[in-house]
Formats: C-alpha cells, structure tokens, sequence
C-alpha cells in the first residue's frame, strides 16, 4: 500500500499536470463570472506569453525570480525543512545588493557586479541561518521563525529605504545602483536580463550539489531519514543549517536580480510575493531543478499572459494569483487529484 | 465462579505471519490471569483483538456467556472492558481528573463539574488504594502514576475485566509491589485482570492461573499453584529444531574490545545499562542474551556513539572511544548492524548503491576531490556487493524500499561487513526474515568470526545466540547477570537465567511441582 | 522630565488606540487558538482576515446594514476555515501549505472580486460603518473611562470573545475535549472522542473568528475596503497567539501590546526611535518566546500532523 503511493508520486507527472488542469478548469469558472469566454481569455493568456520572441522574453523575465525562490524553498525541503521565508531573504539579499550598488562608484564591473551579487546571497544566507539554527540547535519549527523573519526583513529594509539608503527622489526608493552593478538587459524592450544565466547557473549548481556531492548526499539523507542519516556519521543539526543557509541564499538572488536587473534600485517593497510563489514552484516542481526551472516558466508565464488578458479582456489579472493559489492547494493535495483521474492499470 | 471472557479460536493474520493461531482461553470472573509468551507471541495481538482494536479473522468472543462483536474501543468500554497499554493513551497537559473523565465528564450545562469530578476520582483512588493527586498534570508525574491514571480511567468507566499489558516494563521494583497490591485490591473487589507479561517471577507472584503463547498457538494454561519456573520457561521458549550452523570451534586472540563500567541512561534519564563490563577478543562471538528492553539497545547506541554514556569507558585497543561521535568511531573499524533497519539502518527513498556507501560516503574511493561523489566507485562497489551477497533483484539502481526485508537486511550486512570490521555489533540480525535469509547472515558472521573479527551479538533469539556465540552474556535488567562459556549454556540455563532467574541457584532448586509437557 | 516623557507615551488616548489596533488581532489569534488547539496549524488567518474584511465591506454595500455585513464576515470566514479543514483534516494537505494557498488565494480573489464587482482597482467605495458608542456609566470612570469608556462596539465585543474563548476552552466540555484532540488525538480517539469532527469545526470557527477581525477593519474602524489592507495583522495575530502561549488571556496581552507598539510607533519617531524597529517588536518577541528565553511557549503536540485511524 504504502509502497504503491511512493513509486506513484515518485514516477509519474499525473499530479503536477493534473493539478495544473483543474485550477485552470476552476479558474474559468472566475472568467465566466466576469462575462468572457474562458477558452478565448486563456486563448490570449497562451499568445501573450509565448507567442513572440519578445513575450517569451517577458515571461522569461518573470520567471527567474521565481526560479530562484522555488529553488531556494526546494532545496531546504530537500533536507526536510519548510523555508517559508524565501520572501524576507529576497528583501535582505536584494537590499544589501543594493547597499553595495550605490556605493563604490570607482570599481570595475568585472569586480563591483559580482560583489553585489555574492554580498546578497551571503546576507540571504546569514538571514535564513538563524532559523536553521534554532531548529536544529533548540528544535523549534522553522516555519513559524521564517515566518517572523519575514517581517522583520520587511520593517529592516523599510527603515533603510527610507531612512539611511533613502535615494534622492520623494519615493521609497534608493539611488540608482552604479552602471558597474547593473545585470545587463538582454532582448529589450522586455526587462530580461543576465540575471536568467545567473538563474540557470543556480539551477544546474543545485542540481550537482545535491546528487553528485558527499554534502547533498547528507543533506538528502537528513531530509529522508534523519535518524539513519544519524546512524550514517551525518550531523542532522550541521546540514540543516547548511541546508537552510543555501536555501537562504539562492531565494535571496531573487530580490538582487530584481534589483540589479529589473529596476536598477531597491524600491520599498517591490516584490509581488515572489517568496511565497516560490513555495508553489517548488512543491510544482517536486522539489528537483528541472521541475523547478519548468514550474517557474508555467508561473512567470501565467504573470505575464495575465497582464495582457487584464489589457485585452475584462478578466483582471488577479485571476492568475487565484489559480496559482489553486495549484499549491491541488499539488498538495495529491490523494484528490488520484481520485478525479481515472485509473487505467489499478495494481 | 463461571467464565467472563471466553475467547474461542481466534486467529489473525498480518502479512507474513500469523499472529494468533486459534487461540482459545477462558478468563474466570475474579481471576487474575497471567498471559505470557516471548516478544512476538502474539499476546497483545491477542488482547488488542479484545479490546477491538483489531478484527480478528476468525473465532469468537464472549462475555458473561454471551457472544459480542467488538469493533473498536468505544463497544469494548461499553461492554466493561478496560484495556492499559505500554504507551499509555494520556495528554500530558491535561490533569489526572481531567484525563480520567474525558468524554464521560461529570457536567452541569454542559460546563465540566471539576469539584465533582475531583471528588469522584479521589473516592476510586481511595477505594483501591492508587495514591495519587487528581489535580496534578500528568506530565508532572511519574511513569507508576501516569500507570495508575490509566487504570484509573477503565474503573471510572466501570470496567469490570481490566487487562494490563505489561504494566511492570516501565515500572521500578518498589512500583511493581506497590501495582501488585493495587491488583490484589481489585481482585477483592470483584474486578477480573488479564496481566501481559514476560517475566515469570511476576507470574508467580501475582496470577491465579497462567496462559503460556508461543508463536501465535496457545501452549497451554496452568494453575499458578501447580506450576513452576523451569516449567512456564519451558513453555514460554519451547524445544524447537536449532538452526545449526556449521563452524570450527573459535580461536580468540588479543582483546579488542573492552567495556567497563558502562552506565547508560535512557530517554526518559533513568539508567538502562547498569554498570556493565565485558570484553570481546579477536575471533570470537559474544552473545547477549536478554528478553527486548533490558537495556541492550542502550548498550549498543553507547558503543556506536549514537548516544553517550553517563559513566564507564568503552576500549578499542586499548583506546577510549566513548567520546568520538558516531562517524569517527566508524572510522576506528566499527561495523554495526542496527536493530531497527528500516528507522536506523536504511534510507528506503534512497536506491540500493547508495545505502551501501552510507557511512563511507565521505571516504575515498567514493569522494573525488573531498566533495564529489565517484558514481564510478559507488557503482562498481554496489555491483560487487549485490553479486557477492546476493541481493535481490541485482540492480543497484532499485531504490531500497522496493527490496524485500531480508534483501535489505543482506544489504546492510554487506555494507558493514565489507569494510573489514574489527569490530562487529550486531543487534538483532535475523528478526523477521525467513529462513535463506538468516542461514546466509548466519553463515557470514561466522565467516566473519573466521577471519579474526571481534564480535558482540545481540538477540532476543536464544536459537541465533546458542548457535553463533563462543561465549553467552546475559543481560537482565540493565546488568550482565551471567556470563558462560558457549558450551556450558542450554536454552532452559538461559531461558531461567533471561527471565530474572537467580543465576546463583542451580536451577533445580528453583523449581515447584509438575514436569513440563 | 522623565515622568513626562512616560506620560506621554502611556496616556489613556494611546491606551484607547492600542485597544482599537488590537482588536482585529483579537480575533483572530481566537480563531488561531481554537484551530491550533485542535491541532491544525493555521497560518491561513491572513487570508481568512482579508476574505473576511472584503465579504463584510461587500454584504454592507448591499444591505446597507453593517451588522448584516458583520455576520457576512462570519459566514465567508468560515467557508475559508471549511477550505482549510477539508484540505488538512480530509485530504491531508501539508497543514503550512493550504495556510498559504488560503492567503495567496484571498490575495487574488479580494482584487478580482473588487474589480469585477465595483470596476475599481485599490479601494472600494464608501460602505456604512459600525458607529462608536459612548458607554453610559463607564465613561465616567477617570482613566478606565477614558480608555473603554469610547468605543466601537465591535472592541467590546472582542473583549467579551476572550472571555467566552477562555470560558469554552477550560471549563466546557467541548473545551477539554478539543484540547485532549490537540495534544494527543488518538487518547481522544481511544475515549470515544471524534477526531475529526472536532477539528471540523474548530477550523471553521476559527475562520468565522478571522474573518470578524477582518470586518472590524472595514465596516468598523474604517468604512471602506482596501487592496492587502489586513497588511500581515494575521501574522502579528499569529505571534499574538504564540507570545500568549495559545491561551485567550495570553494572546488578549500581547495583542494589546502589540497594538500598543502600533498606537506608540508614530510618537517614538518623533523623539528619534525608528518606528520600523518598533513595528519589527511583536515578530522578534515571538521568536525569543518560541526560543525558550523568555518562558518557553510550546504548541499543542499533535499540531502538524494529520490524524489517521489505525
């Protein structure tokens, strides 16, 4: 019995898929509320999103932030471990970007980009090691911590934007990031950049990290089994704090390519929930960097294509953050799912 | 006195095995009835099969005469049945009163009546002589009160047969009197108790008569009056056919191992192992013998580094280990199979080739680098094993879970014997396998032995330990009570000896009345 | 003089704030504490807030009757609780994640349903709100006066919630069995209890109770509907809750403090404490709380884990 559901979950892409359909399937009952036709506005959502090169650019565009954060959250889960708050570390990893941006004026852009970038990641890291360490050290769930933390990311970085990295114009906003700490557009007018390579970089660097080393060997082995791992010479509390600390750090590459790359400067607030997205593209995904990479282009797409069927139709664009809330809901959900797909072999 | 519980032919089957074979047994009204057996006789199955919590595939039960259908707890209360279990069913943050009256409360408008609640439960302390505060939080109180809380809990519910299922495990020496007492009390008054137990001693202290289990089929019933030690021993461990394992007698050489003065605390603080020594040398097996729970699990996870000591050395040449964690100990030549595979030694998701390396995942040949793994190493090392062990089906690709539990069992022993142990443990390495399966462990710990590794055997398996051992530790309530030359050791010497025997009688002496069947 | 600085930021007018900024926190750490009691993590009350506060602005536009749109607040909160439960309880969805689909979810459909309903994007129109009232005898009172003596009926009825929450938990039948579900489900089971059902309707009360604080912020202290205007208030309720040790008292304490915090934020500004640190106070106070440093709060045991019958 047990065993059936394992291999089931563990092969076959019924559930993703599936789950996919049916918030779509509920989504145009929102659309026939608004008076359209749920096959021409999702007609549209499809073109706008990927039926020209500079569509497929900005859905592109909207993915890598996503990338990021469903990576980030996907590999803490990998070592069993519910990063809810991929959304504070953006904000901390992008501000700290920033900070480094508008400094230093005189460097190289061979030396002040990968600084910003490096010095982002280690404050998203840092920011995420705090509830590792006080689940692994004095066990207290990390969910709830996260949680915390994101507020308090939330009112750090307000303070600083504000306050001491307050830019010269009235909004709350800081300066311009220097030209040297840019991401550099690629395919404009869309505002893809060079943060996409970094995105696709992370992904194949996750990847290798956790099957083709001894760390995410151990990182799996603690997500798994804490208690073999245990067995196995494997610190449980040492990779969960590694675990989140990478965790922390690759969600956190998407605040500083929103801001390196998106808007030049880290504005109050900027991010549409992309932390709390990034938990549907990794459950989407099934936690593994393939899956991540195509969640977070089904979701950018959905961004992207949902902006244009709010232009093009009266569906407003909200109607994309219903059915991405429905995703999370069916993907987890996986016992409904099995239910409302007939079965062809019952074993 | 008539029959209350009369349990006729039941029989159960989990996947696998058969846990009560047609068991039939009679309970008389007022009674105190042992039920005895060895771990996995099939005795709780038995009384969870009574108290609804299993269905059983055939038979029937009857109360008073009268056939019932018991489908869960709540028809087994109604019917005045009170069950206490080893892990006791109370929330913590819950008061005595509180979790004796839960959905049966004492109420005015639907608001809980505390003063009478309180009362009701002092008076039915007081009545069977159970001390105890109806105001404190059960997670203030101890492993004996929480007990007596439970108990509690099937008289408040007016339980007229209370069965106990070994209450006296979690219980100290003083506690055991002091709930002996509380039995007697009860039986007084007119409550009938099922005792579930292991220790014989107890038997004969407490029973009016006793029902011997042994792999699922009842072996018989005696008055506790006419029946001896050596006699329910010998029912309780029976004379099977030993599984004989062909080896040449050992040649031991320079200690390697030497254990002193070990004490080890269990999860709860109270110390599990008590003050034990032994020495393993070079070559040899030594069993330990011991019923499950007498601390043999704590005096391996000590050894292991899984946990840590209170007190005392473990030596591996000489050198203390006992404060190096579990992977350098490891690294000293430690090879370990653990007693639970699935919780301990395995990682079911993970596929065959990589639980092989589990522990040695840091080494080279299977690092490159310090970082990377050498899927090559990994690879050619888990075809090696499943050819020379033969597990099944050979594809190290096959994630573990899929592998049936004597192949995964194959697989831990090859990983932990292929490093070249100079020290083995082995904690119960047959449980639950078929007969292949333990031939060929069997045969490898001797090969083992053969080629001069130091080997510490735990089993609850006295056939495993008698076959395999040189030498026969006997464990028995944290304490080596005995330890004999292989040759010198039968099953009934440590059947006696295993069950709280006084190891200083011979065994002769020790006995009552009636020859065994 | 310090004496005047402490009056200045501790006075019956900041005392009475602090009251009207803890009220929709009130309400729904009652609704955390009721799910998290029975063992279902909650961490949906934003969602079921922000669903509540736009359902009672939308029942009032209507009705025009604020109380009608009161118990609309408690109705729709509810329907999310059932979402929430049917999910955890019955389907077994990780108890974290459905609490964050609920709150992506009300996100979304707050927005569409503003557009669609009132073609406007951010604020909705003016509705009828829920006037103060001024309490006859207890306004006369010096100080208490001052504080409670002016106040929107909806405070008061939070006030009375604690009490009632308080006197359901631990004097109630229904109380104690809720909690012997939280903490050890199949003890309860075993006795006779329905797992299940309890944690139902824990669930969907606990929604019902979100969604009345989330009303209070439209038809109350407001009297308009705002896009995100719960703005993480079902967090802060969220460590209200767990800065209260998952009692009634408990949490009624620190939501007051935490609403104090806000009443302060803008006054310590002004004499050079950034108010963001102040606004950051409720979520670190928590963690040192969860830590252990401070009087270590522990969950309910079974929280997280779905019950299955053996």
């Amino acid at each position: 019995m047990e065993l059936q559901q394992r291999s089931l979950t563990s092969r076959n892409l019924l559930v993703p898929i599936g789950s996919v359909v049916l918030a779509l399937l509920v989504g145009s009952i929102f659309i026939l509320v608004v008076g359209e036709n749920p096959l021409y506005a999702y007609r549209v959502l499809l073109v706008e999103s990927f039926g020209s090169i500079n569509n497929i650019a900005g859905t592109l565009q909207r993915s890598t932030p996503l990338i990021f954060t469903g990576l980030g959250v996907a590999f803490a889960f990998r070592c069993g471990l519910f990063n809810i708050g991929a959304e504070g570390q953006l904000y901390v990893g992008g501000m700290v970007a920033a900070i480094i941006g508008v400094s230093f004026g005189n460097l190289p852009g061979l030396i002040h980009l990968p600084i910003a970038v490096f010095a982002g990641m280690l404050a998203g890291g840092l920011w995420a090691a705090i509830p590792g360490i006080l689940k692994a050290k004095l066990g207290v769930h990390e969910v709830i911590n996260t949680i915390m933390m994101n507020f308090v990311a939330y009112y750090l970085t307000d303070f600083l934007v504000t306050g001491p990295f307050h830019g010269g114009r009235w909004a709350p906003e800081t300066d311009r990031v220097f030209p040297t700490a840019v991401l550099e557009r690629i395919l404009p007018p869309s505002r893809l950049n060079t943060g996409i390579f970094l995105a696709i970089v992370a992904l194949v660097v996750v990847y290798i990290v956790l099957w083709k080393t001894k760390t995410g060997y151990e990182i799996r082995a603690v997500g798994l089994n804490p208690s073999a791992a245990e067995y196995g010479g494997i610190s449980v509390a040492r990779n969960m704090v590694l675990a989140m600390v990478i965790s922390g750090a690759v969600a956190s590459l998407a605040g500083v390519e929103q801001v390196l790359g998106v808007h030049g400067r880290f504005i109050q607030r900027f991010s549409p929930d992309l932390g709390f997205i990034g938990i549907a593209v990794a459950l989407l995904g099934k936690n593994h960097p393939v899956g991540v990479f195509f969640a977070a282009v089904l979701f950018g797409a959905l961004r992207t294509g949902g902006a244009a069927m709010d232009r093009l139709t009266d569906v407003p664009r909200e109607l994309v953050v219903i059915i991405q809330a429905m995703i999370i809901m069916f993907v987890a959900a996986d016992e409904l799912i099995r239910r409302l797909v007939p079965r062809r072999r019952k074993a | 006195m008539g029959n209350v519980l009369e349990i006729d032919r039941i029989t159960k089957r989990f996947p696998g095995v058969v846990a009560n074979d047609a068991v039939s047994l009679d309970v008389e009204a007022g009674e105190i009835h042992a039920l005895v057996g060895e771990n996995g006789s099939g005795k709780s199955t038995l009384m969870n099969i009574v108290y609804g919590l299993y269905q059983a595939d055939s038979g029937e039960i009857r109360l008073n005469g009268e056939r019932v259908e018991i489908d869960d707890p709540r028809d087994a209360i109604n019917l005045g049945l009170g069950m206490v279990f080893q892990h006791f069913m109370l929330v913590d943050t819950l008061t005595v009163a509180e979790n004796v009256i839960l959905r049966a409360e004492p109420q005015k408008f639907r608001f809980v009546d505390y003063r009478k609640a309180e009362q009701e439960v002092a008076r039915l302390a007081d009545a069977y002589g159970l001390r105890i505060d109806p105001r404190a939080k059960v997670a203030d109180i101890s492993v004996g009160q929480e007990q007596r809380v439970e108990i509690l809990k099937a008289l408040y519910r007016r339980a007229k047969v209370l069965i106990l299922d070994e209450p006296t495990a979690v219980l100290t020496p003083q506690e055991t009197e002091e709930l002996f007492q509380v039995m007697r009390n009860l039986r007084e008054q007119g409550t009938t108790i099922v005792f579930i137990t292991h220790k014989i001693k107890e038997v004969l202290a407490i029973s009016d008569r006793v029902s011997v289990l042994r792999r699922g089929k009842l072996v018989g019933t005696r008055s506790t009056a006419e029946t001896g030690h050596k006699e329910l021993a010998e029912m309780m461990v029976g004379r099977e056919v030993l599984l004989r394992v062909e080896k040449e007698p050992a040649k031991p050489g320079a200690p390697v191992a030497e254990i002193s003065g070990l004490y080890v605390d269990d999860q709860r603080g109270t110390a599990a192992v008590k003050d034990v020594s032994l020495k393993i040398r070079q070559g040899e097996v030594v069993g330990i013998a011991g019923v499950e729970g007498n601390g043999q699990q704590e005096l391996v996870e000590a050894i292991t580094g899984l946990t840590t000591a209170r007190t005392g050395k473990v030596l591996l040449h000489g050198e203390p280990i006992q404060h190096l964690g579990p992977m350098r100990i490891k690294r000293k030549g430690i090879s370990y199979i653990p007693e639970d595979r699935h919780k301990r030694g395995l990682i079911l998701d993970y596929n065959v080739a990589d639980n092989l390396i589990l522990g040695l995942h840091t080494q080279p040949p299977f690092v490159e680098h310090r970082l990377f793994r050498s899927e090559r190493h990994i690879a050619e090392h888990a075809r090696k094993l499943v050819e020379e062990y033969d597990i099944r089906p050979p594809n190290p690709e096959l994630l573990m879970y899929t592998l049936s539990g004597g192949n995964q069992q194959k697989a831990i022993v090859a990983r932990e014997f292929s490093r070249r142990p100079e020290f083995l443990i082995c904690s119960q390495p047959t449980r639950g396998l078929d007969i292949g399966a333990i031939e060929f462990i069997h045969r490898e710990i001797i090969r083992q032995r053969d080629r001069g590794t130091a080997i510490l055997l735990v089993s609850a398996e006295l056939d495993e330990i008698l076959s395999l051992s040189d030498t026969i530790a006997v464990m028995y309530d944290g304490k080596i009570v005995a330890v004999l030359p292989a040759q010198e050791a039968d099953e009934r010497r440590l059947g006696y000896l295993m069950l709280g025997g006084d190891p200083h009688l011979p065994e002769g002496d020790a006995e009552r009345g009636v020859t065994a069947t | 003089m310090w004496w005047e600085y402490v009056v200045y930021f501790v006075n019956a007018t900041v005392l009475a704030a602090a009251l009207r900024m803890a009220t929709p926190l009130i309400f729904a750490s009652m609704g955390g504490i009721l799910s998290e009691r029975s063992g279902i993590i909650n961490i949906g009350l934003e969602g079921m807030m922000l669903t509540g506060a736009f359902m009672g602005m939308l029942v009032t536009f209507y009705t025009a009757n604020p109380w009608v749109g009161l118990i609309g607040a408690l109705l729709s909160g509810g329907v999310v609780g059932l979402v929430h439960a049917v999910a955890t309880v019955r389907y077994k969805v990780d108890q974290v994640v459905s609490g964050t689909a609920i709150n992506i979810f009300a996100g979304g459909f707050t927005v569409f349903m503003l557009r669609t309903v009132f073609d406007v994007a951010g604020t909705s129109p003016a509705v009828e709100r829920i006037p103060t009232v001024a309490v006859p005898l207890l306004r006369r009172i010096p100080f208490i006066g001052d504080i409670l003596g002016h106040q929107n009926p909806v405070v008061y009825l939070a006030l009375i919630l604690v009490v009632a929450v308080h006197l359901f938990l631990f004097h109630t039948v229904w109380g104690l069995r809720l909690r012997a579900v939280g903490e050890h489900p199949r003890a309860a089971d075993t006795v006779g209890i329905n797992v299940f059902r309890a944690r139902y309707l824990a669930v969907i009360a606990s929604g019902a109770l979100a969604g009345l604080g989330g009303a209070y912020l439209s038809i109350a202290h407001l009297s308009r509907f705002g896009d995100g205007m719960t703005a993480g208030r079902g967090f802060i309720a969220l460590a209200a809750m767990i800065f209260g040790k998952w009692t009634p008292f408990g949490a009624l304490g620190a939501s007051i403090l935490f609403g104090f915090a806000d009443a302060v934020q803008m006054r310590l500004q002004e004499v050079g404490i950034p108010r963001h640190f102040v606004l950051m106070l409720p979520y670190i106070l928590t963690m040192v709380a969860l830590a252990g440093f401070i009087g270590r709060a522990t969950p309910p045991k079974s929280i997280g884990k779905p019950y299955e019958k053996e």
